[in-house]
């Protein structure tokens, strides 16, 4: 794809990207947020964090449906849309629900496992967006990188984990998340699994003639 | 074709709302008639809006209420939770307003000398109606000030002499998925049961509620009448009733069916009894930025506390 469409398709991401914030500030000034606005702000956050953290993760498996390569190209940027909103989150819950107070924010994390969950989610992001740059794959090495950056798996399920413990009843939203999360993930585990079987055979074939040909003497 | 169950009450003082709010549309409608057709056409939407409006109901004050400032009707009447309609906040006051509360009967049985079915409009004229301004705490951490309208239940329970057999009460909404499309799915054990303990249901506190804000109930809050147990999680009090039934056993309840370890029976509000997943110790006051710490009993401790003197509330929650 022409560098020209990558750079109007990512200003499109971006204005796709900082609406749901823009929709929020916007309802706020005109006192539509609601009868409790601090909660309003709270849920639409975290709701965006875990959407924005599906989409980086069905950008992989999109490129490998669809062989569209330049796809890997807004991955990064949506990655960090999802930290940027999980910030957001976090802040509401620190300050809205806390006023900042270290010692119930602590208990809060010791005590109640929804709080334990949503905070490894974030903790869990938060060295990826600080290793989201070109020189930091570069320092680590690809590889390295590679397996740092594994770590979104356990934050999406952490995140996931978070919404279904705090739900009071009905757990439609987080279930469709829940879902999804699996399919993005189970769609990585078979991508796997055939890899290594379609490349088996042309490793293995050799090896397995030879070993069958001592095996057989020694049974004989 | 709802106006013609507007409740026959006392008339004296009464302008329908609906009356006169189309009063005041149609005339603001032939003011505007040169404006063109789209002004007619927004006329025509204002008309339709106001035809759920309530009834104004006339009140003697009460020594219950509370000084504090009240909830805006706007919030109390948007921001409810009524899974009947749907397990949103902002749902119920869209999907409410094509209830019916006319007809409405509401049967009274169980362990009492005679059963009996109350007509609504009846039933509302049993005693005098009070405004009594409560808090509501919801256990889901935020609350409210409502000048809720109605009068003690103790008043019913009275009139009904419940025998010696009677030792709870027990109360359920209406079934109905027609109206409530929340009851199709399986969020909670429907119909909406609840229930008190004699003591609690005589209480004087306890209110059976037919309006609020000085008018018949909205729909979304739990129209044509409901209970107000003020020192309870919001949950305890049960809308839209159809049948009030004295029990010798504690009956079973809806939320404490649905997640037992996480709703009991009593549902006090405590500030030092956690809710499993989450802290009782604080709340926010619907339209106040900081929270509040929540009072035990809700503040009304000095009226209800002894009815659980001896009692270990965290075992009894």
């Amino acid at each position: 794809m022409q560098r020209r469409w990558i750079i109007a398709l990512k200003v499109v991401v971006w204005i796709l990207c900082v609406s749901p914030v823009s929709w929020l500030a916007w309802k706020a000034t005109h006192d539509l947020l609601g009868a409790n606005p601090l909660s309003e702000v709270t849920l639409s956050t975290g709701h965006w964090t875990l959407y924005l953290l599906l989409i980086t993760l069905a950008i992989s498996p999109l490129r490998k449906i669809t062989h569209l390569n330049w796809l890997i190209r807004f991955r990064r940027l949506v990655g960090l849309f999802a930290f940027f909103y999980g910030c957001m989150h976090l802040m509401t819950y620190l300050w809205f629900d806390k006023f900042f107070d270290v010692h119930e924010i602590v208990k809060d994390i010791y005590k109640r496992p929804f709080i334990t969950a949503g905070m490894t989610a974030w903790a869990l992001m938060f060295p990826l967006a600080l290793t989201s740059t070109a020189s930091s794959i570069r320092r680590l090495g690809g590889k390295r990188w590679q397996v740092l950056h594994r770590l979104i798996y356990a934050s999406a399920i952490a995140g996931v984990v978070h919404f279904w413990w705090l739900v009071k009843r009905d757990l439609t939203r987080p279930e469709i998340l829940a879902t999804i999360l699996a399919g993005l993930l189970g769609f990585r585990i078979i991508d796997r699994l055939l890899a290594t079987r379609v490349s088996r055979p042309a490793m293995i074939r050799p090896e397995t003639t030879k070993r069958t040909a001592p095996s057989g003497v020694s049974s004989g | 074709m709802l106006i013609k169950n507007i409740p026959d009450i006392p008339s004296s003082e009464i302008t329908p709302k609906s009356v006169y709010m189309n009063r005041r549309s149609f005339l603001s409608g032939a003011a505007t008639l040169g404006a063109g057709l789209a002004m007619l056409g927004c006329e025509m939407v204002k008309l339709s809006e106001v035809v759920h409006a309530s009834t104004k109901l006339t009140t003697v004050k009460s020594q219950f209420s509370t000084s504090e400032p009240e909830t805006p009707f706007k919030d109390i009447t948007n921001y409810n939770n009524f899974y009947e309609f749907d397990t949103t906040k902002y749902g119920p006051a869209n999907l409410a307003r094509n209830f019916r509360t006319r007809p409405w009967k509401v049967k009274v049985g169980g362990a009492v000398a005679q059963k009996k079915t109350y007509e609504i409009d009846d039933l509302m004229k049993l005693a005098p109606l009070e405004e009594r301004i409560y808090r509501m705490r919801c256990v889901e951490g935020w609350s409210m000030v409502i000048p809720w309208v109605g009068f003690s239940l103790s008043n019913l329970i009275n009139q009904m002499q419940p025998t010696s057999k009677a030792k709870y009460v027990k109360f359920t909404t209406l079934m109905d998925m027609t109206q409530f499309p929340g009851q199709r799915s399986q969020v909670l054990d429907w119909p909406y049961t609840e229930g008190l303990r004699m003591d609690e249901a005589m209480h004087p506190l306890t209110l059976l509620t037919f309006g609020l804000y000085g008018e018949t109930l909205p729909n979304q809050d739990g129209a044509p009448v409901r209970l107000v147990v003020p020192w309870k999680y919001g949950f305890k009090s049960i809308k839209s009733i159809v049948s009030i039934d004295f029990v010798g056993s504690e009956p079973a309840t809806a939320w404490n069916t649905a997640a037992p370890n996480e709703y009991g029976f009593y549902s006090n509000v405590n500030p030092n009894v956690d809710h499993p997943r989450w802290s009782q110790a604080t709340e926010r006051r619907i339209g106040e930025f900081f929270k509040r710490k929540t009072l035990i009993f809700n503040g009304y401790g000095d009226q209800v506390a002894s009815m659980y003197n001896g009692m270990d509330l965290k075992k009894y929650f």
